[in-house]
């Protein structure tokens, strides 16, 4: 391949009709979007590969994947809106209604289940529904995008069962919740509180945590280096490895060519 | 650096190739390296249950019904297992028996019960059901089914039962894979999967052009087709299978009907494998047929009454249209065909042999008292080759006249005449698929997904292996979805272009010197006239920027193989034939002709164009392009034929209509022929219709044209009919009858014949197949073919060896069918349009096709459902445009030019660019040819249906017109 059809072929990536001046896409983004959603793209070898990461984008502006952002994904990808929508709705991270300023997810998987993980969601489903209605999965108090809105959500498994229950509110952990402490902290995010989660970076609100997954971090360096290094280990998580460390355990090596098992012949 | 030539499809076995030897069963098989264990199972007669997959499509090993044990921890998926040397493949154990039983079973809990279920109640071919009979799964009651997914009935003729789905992903890779069009995927995850369209739509709200792709690709209920005119969807062995071709476009499918005898109707269509569709069909193809069966069918021969003299349109429709009386609107019907009411007490029912002596006395009478140039004959691109080359054999020898044309003149005769003088001949160099073979490929001035919807996914194939395509075209077209470089150029402006590209080639030196020595003559004309066009004053004339006329000139100058594929953008216009010219000349200095994956390609419209125009449907050629002026050739068909001949060219289809309002052509005869339409200024068609003596009109419905008949002879449609047809690619396939023409409705090539009987000619053609052989006696380009040897996929001419050949694909290997074995390059100047927008027409108007419609929608707008997927005419305007003028998507405009008016809906359209309006010219209620303008190319003579100014102004919403077109 020449250099020149090289080109033609990467060219190929960039969409035949220019998504900025596309109206099948919407005025829904403006050139900073597009710019950043091209940043993105740069990240990659492939540009297909730049899909989830663009689809935080999307959820950045309009705090869910609406049909602008999946046209706005294709046009950019040079995917079809099918195979973009297929991805959206595997994945429960992309969310097809608008969200709240906050998203809450509350661990309903086994081990908080158990610790009372299910109590926490009825309470805040009930807390935040109206009489009589609780509010169910993926719905929303108040009007989506606004000061104070929230979206519940159940969750499957955060990976903090040491910590259970748990819930995440933009996906920042709130260790060993109780329905009590839950109530607490939701009524502080609708006042307008940004309450501290448990570990890991201060809040923000759902776009903002957006638009970090999809690879942003705040201009101001300070601020970006708090996030990233904040810490995100609980004690309970390290107690093992600290007292391995202390008392000089080590684990044995992996051999690197060890046998497979006989099976059972069939 | 060149690219270095792909190998072509399908490769020869070359000695070294790598092989397998394993042991399947206990038998052992040698196969090529990456043959899966399924194929070769196969090869050994062991079939291997599979629903998944699909010979087909790429396999995706998703269900697991075709486990077998090859002695590893886990059964594999024979359909994606690559045989492996030494492998042992057990293909049927009691435990992959049970594993399969137990998939059954898994997979069955959920479907609809048999006697409900969608394909087995219709088709009867449910593979999964047959594949439960095969494990004895009857009903499974232990198993626990979720809720119901539901199903879709949003699309006119195809169903969607969601329950009935197994996700197999085969609908998902003949959409994207195979059609190309990139609209079914999945949502959700666990029980809650489902197929979707585009974003979870309704089929029929999405972006689906229902190909029925899907449909036939569906191993159960879950993708069905729907009936058509109630009959109904049934066994294929309870019908009877007819091998035809499609009745619609160049691309020539070969296809079957499954015809239901007892209901006299059509079941369904069937894609059928020949090696240019490949079983591929479109919404036209698969679904369009029923057109034939319309109530509307003339069935009678009729004879205009003498109160409906002297001649003039009947209908209000087009009385009113004519703008001469009153403000040429009201009154007029939002929509639809002819009123036959209208029409129709103007005539009176004839026997056969009334009209047809009255046909014969009057032309005789007119060509005695006005000879030969009294006479014209307007064959049509839809008729056979042998109905073409009868009808102006009747033309050429009752009336010694060359005046015999078909619509060819508004499609491709500029394209034709360039290639005439560049390279010899005519028709393509090579085939549509030949894509395949090519690094570049230039596709311009055509909407091919939707006008030639079934290539087009070819060359959406061949892009996603590998081949740049670089498309260029005034509007965004879905092409440009699938092109690597799509480059929006200003209407007209194509020479500017071409050359501008041309002078990059040469200033990098991109030129095949070795092919322009030995192969073409006048290259430094060519050289001289394109050193004027810089790119950057190309981008200046074409709105392209010079860069991008750059990158196409070093891809294209660089590429190892190219190929150009155009349409009707490119002839239709007063520059025609430069446009095309400029084309030959791209390919010749860089070598591209003449191998595979090169060439030159105008992609035909009609079904039969290519065909029409061989068997001699042009004024100036007699059949195989032997010029009528020539002495040679005269003498041979005067030989042949038994008659002395004129020997002066004919009338062009746009001549004649200025020879009748001069008094010249007095006496006419349209075969099948709706000029009314599809000329260029309807007012002036119009005129000259009310003035000729004597029309005849042998057609299958009334159209616009039959109001001004004489005298109308009922005519069998495609499907009635047995003859030859000539695709795009040069490929002559057979057309068989399906049924019998409705009523006296008579086969077309024996009205031609009785009325040369009547004329004197003393023919005597017993078949169809007689014809055929006399036309290939004299058209050398058909030599050898045979109906015997057309077989059931038909054949590509030339062709040395029919019996054993396909026939010859790429043309030009060593030298072009001009006298001296040379292309010849003729150098064009760039010359904007005849009519440019000025304020009072700031807009410039471009006119097509839609994917549903042809032509002048007598047939598809009769066809279900092609008239519910694209009921009404729109103008598509761009949102900015839309904005600016104040006009609304789905609101009414008035489109005005200095020679018409009409009024239609808006289509807000972003593949629109600014400055442009695109109206299809398929609706009579709002007849975009009333606006265009009828300069003609000089040399081509093909009227510029791509480019005249107009006005548009926004309608206030009246009564809310109706959007359905009524057929009554
Ligand atoms: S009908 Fe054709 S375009 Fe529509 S979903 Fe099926 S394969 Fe795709
Ligand atoms: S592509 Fe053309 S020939 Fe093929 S099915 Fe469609 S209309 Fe018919
Ligand atoms: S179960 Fe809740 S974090 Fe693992
Ligand atoms: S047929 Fe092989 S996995 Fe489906």
């Amino acid at each position: 391949m020449t250099e020149a059809h090289e080109q033609a072929r990467s060219a190929a990536r960039e969409p035949s009709v220019d998504p900025a001046t596309d109206p099948s896409a919407g005025e829904v983004f403006d050139a900073d979007i597009h710019a950043k959603a091209r940043e993105v793209i740069a990240r990659y070898p492939q540009s297909r590969s730049a899909l989830l990461p663009l689809l935080h984008l999307v959820q950045s502006v309009q705090g869910y994947v609406s049909r602008e952002g999946i046209t706005f994904c294709a046009r950019h990808l040079d995917l079809s809106e099918a195979e973009v929508s297929g991805v959206v709705t595997f994945y429960t991270m992309y969310k097809r209604r608008p969200c709240g300023q906050h998203l809450v997810s509350v661990c309903t998987n086994t081990l908080c289940a158990a610790l009372g993980g299910d109590a926490v969601y009825r309470r805040l489903c009930e807390h935040l529904g109206e009489e009589g209605r609780p509010l169910g999965h993926e719905e929303t108090a108040g009007t989506p995008g606004e000061q104070g809105s929230i979206t519940i959500e159940h969750a499957e498994c955060l990976a903090a069962c040491d910590l259970a229950p748990v819930l995440q509110v933009n996906y920042e952990y709130f260790d060993n919740q109780s329905p009590d402490s839950a109530v607490e902290l939701v009524d502080a995010l609708r006042n307008g509180d940004k309450p501290a989660p448990t570990r890991g970076a201060p809040l923000t609100d759902f776009r903002s945590a957006e638009l970090q997954l999809a690879g942003f971090f705040p201009d101001d360096s300070e601020q970006s280096r708090s996030d990233v290094d904040a810490p995100t280990a609980a004690e309970e998580t390290v107690r093992g490895a600290r007292l391995a460390q202390d008392r000089g355990w080590t684990a044995p090596a992996m051999p690197d060519d060890v046998a497979l098992p006989e099976v059972e012949q069939k | 650096m060149t690219l270095t030539h792909r190998a072509p499809a399908e490769p020869e076995q070359t000695p070294e190739q790598r092989t397998v030897t394993l042991t399947i069963d206990g038998r052992s098989i040698t196969v090529p390296e990456g043959t899966t264990v399924w194929q070769a199972a196969r090869e050994l007669g062991i079939d291997i249950p599979a629903l998944c997959h699909d010979e087909r499509y790429e396999p995706v090993g998703v269900c697991r019904m075709c486990v077998v044990d090859t002695g590893g921890r886990a059964f594999a998926a024979s359909c994606v297992r690559p045989c492996e040397p030494d492998m042992e493949v057990t293909t049927s154990t009691p435990e992959v028996e049970q594993s399969r039983r137990v998939l059954t079973e898994l997979l069955v809990v959920d479907q609809p019960e048999r006697e409900h279920d969608p394909k087995q109640t219709t088709t009867a071919d449910n593979e999964l059901i047959a594949v439960a009979d095969d494990y004895d799964v009857i009903g499974v009651d232990d198993l626990f089914s979720g809720p119901a997914k539901g199903t879709d009935h949003s699309n006119p003729v195809i169903a969607v039962d969601h329950d009935a789905c197994i996700l197999c992903d085969r609908c998902v890779r003949a959409c994207d894979d195979v059609q190309g069009n990139d609209v079914i995927g999945r949502t959700g995850k666990g029980y809650g999967s489902r197929i979707a369209f585009d974003l979870n739509d309704p089929m029929g709200a999405s972006s689906c052009v229902t190909c029925g792709e899907c449909v036939s690709a569906c191993p159960t209920g879950a993708l069905t087709n729907k009936p058509i005119n109630n009959i109904p969807i049934q066994p294929k062995e309870q019908l009877d299978a007819v091998d035809t071709v499609c009745p619609y476009c160049g691309v020539g499918c070969a296809l079957t009907y499954y015809v239901d005898r007892e209901r006299g109707g059509i079941s369904y269509a069937e894609g059928r494998d020949q090696p240019g569709n490949q079983s591929r069909l479109c919404v036209k193809g698969r679904y369009g047929w029923d057109y034939a069966a319309s109530p509307q069918r003339l069935t009678t021969p009729l004879i205009r009454v003498d109160a409906a003299y002297p001649k003039g349109p009947l209908s209000a429709d087009v009385k009113e249209d004519s703008g001469e009386d009153g403000d040429g609107k009201r009154g007029r019907k939002p929509g639809g065909l002819v009123p036959y009411e209208e029409v129709m007490p103007h005539f009176r029912e004839a026997t056969w042999d009334e009209a047809l002596d009255l046909v014969a006395r009057r032309l005789g009478e007119i060509y005695a008292e006005s000879g030969s140039d009294g006479i014209a004959g307007f064959g049509s691109a839809k008729c056979s080759n042998e109905e073409g080359y009868l009808f102006q054999k009747l033309i050429r020898t009752a009336f010694r006249s060359n005046n015999v044309d078909h619509c060819t003149r508004l499609c491709h005769a500029s394209s034709v005449a360039a290639l005439f003088e560049g390279v010899g001949s005519g028709s393509v160099s090579t085939t549509y698929g030949d894509i395949a073979n090519a690094d570049v490929a230039i596709i311009t001035g055509s909407n091919a997904t939707a006008n030639h919807p079934v290539a087009s996914s070819f060359f959406k194939q061949a892009r996603r292996d590998g081949t740049t395509i670089i498309y260029i075209d005034p509007r965004a077209g879905t092409v440009a979805d699938h092109a690597d470089i799509f480059c929006q150029l200003k209407p007209g402006t194509d020479v500017a272009l071409y050359n501008g590209i041309m002078h990059e080639i040469i200033r990098l030196d991109l030129v095949d010197h070795d092919f322009v020595a030995d192969r073409t003559a006048n290259y430094e004309q060519l050289a001289k006239t394109v050193e004027a066009y810089p790119p950057e004053l190309a981008a200046q004339i074409t709105g392209v920027d010079a860069e991008t006329i750059r990158r196409i000139a070093r891809i294209w100058g660089e590429a190892g193989a190219g190929v150009i594929y155009w349409g009707m953008g490119i002839s239709q216009h007063t520059t025609g034939t430069d446009n095309a010219r400029c084309l030959i000349a791209m390919c010749s200095i860089t070598g591209n002709v003449g191998r595979p994956g090169t060439g030159l390609h105008p992609l035909r419209g009609q079904n039969n164009v290519q065909g029409a125009s061989d068997a001699g449907l042009i004024p100036m050629f007699y059949p195989n392009y032997q010029s009528a002026s020539d002495s040679a050739a005269r003498q041979r068909f005067e030989r042949a034929w038994g008659v002395q001949l004129n020997p002066n060219n004919g009338l062009t289809v746009t001549e004649v209509m200025a020879s009748v309002l001069d008094g010249g052509v007095r006496g006419m005869y349209m075969l099948g022929e709706n000029p009314f339409l599809s000329d260029p200024n309807i007012n002036k068609v119009r005129k000259a219709l009310a003035k000729l003596d004597f029309l005849v009109v042998q057609d299958i419905f009334l159209t616009e044209t039959a109001e001004f008949a004489d005298v109308i002879l009922p005519a069998s449609s495609y499907l009635e009919k047995d003859g030859t047809y000539t695709n795009t690619d040069r490929r002559v396939q057979r057309g068989r009858t399906v049924f019998d023409p409705p009523g006296q409705a008579r086969v077309d090539w024996q009205i031609v014949q009785d009325i040369a009987q009547r004329l004197g000619l003393g023919w005597d053609y017993r078949s169809p197949r007689e014809v055929f052989e006399e036309m290939v006696e004299l058209m050398p380009d058909y030599a050898n073919l045979t109906y015997d040897n057309l077989g059931s996929t038909g054949k590509l001419y030339p062709n040395p060896d029919p019996e054993h050949e396909d026939g010859t694909v790429v043309l030009f290997d060593d030298r072009f069918n001009t006298s001296d074995g040379l292309a010849h390059l003729v150098p064009a100047e760039w010359l904007p349009g005849k009519e440019l927008p000025d304020e009072e027409y700031p807009y410039v108007l471009n006119t097509g096709r839609l994917l549903e419609h042809w032509h002048t929608g007598s047939m598809t707008r009769r066809s279900y459902a092609l008239d519910s997927i694209a009921p009404r005419a729109e103008a598509y305007v761009h949102p900015g445009d839309a904005a600016e003028l104040g006009l609304t998507d789905g609101g009414r405009a008035r489109v005005v030019s200095r020679r018409g008016e009409i009024e239609l809906h808006v289509k807000v359209s972003h593949r629109e660019a600014r400055g442009n309006v695109f109206i299809p010219f398929h609706f009579r209620e709002a007849a975009a040819n009333l606006l265009t303008i009828d300069e003609i190319d000089p040399t081509g003579k093909i009227p510029e249906f791509k480019f005249c100014a107009v006005r548009i102004v926004p309608v206030a919403d009246r009564e809310s017109a109706p959007a359905g077109g009524s057929t009554a």
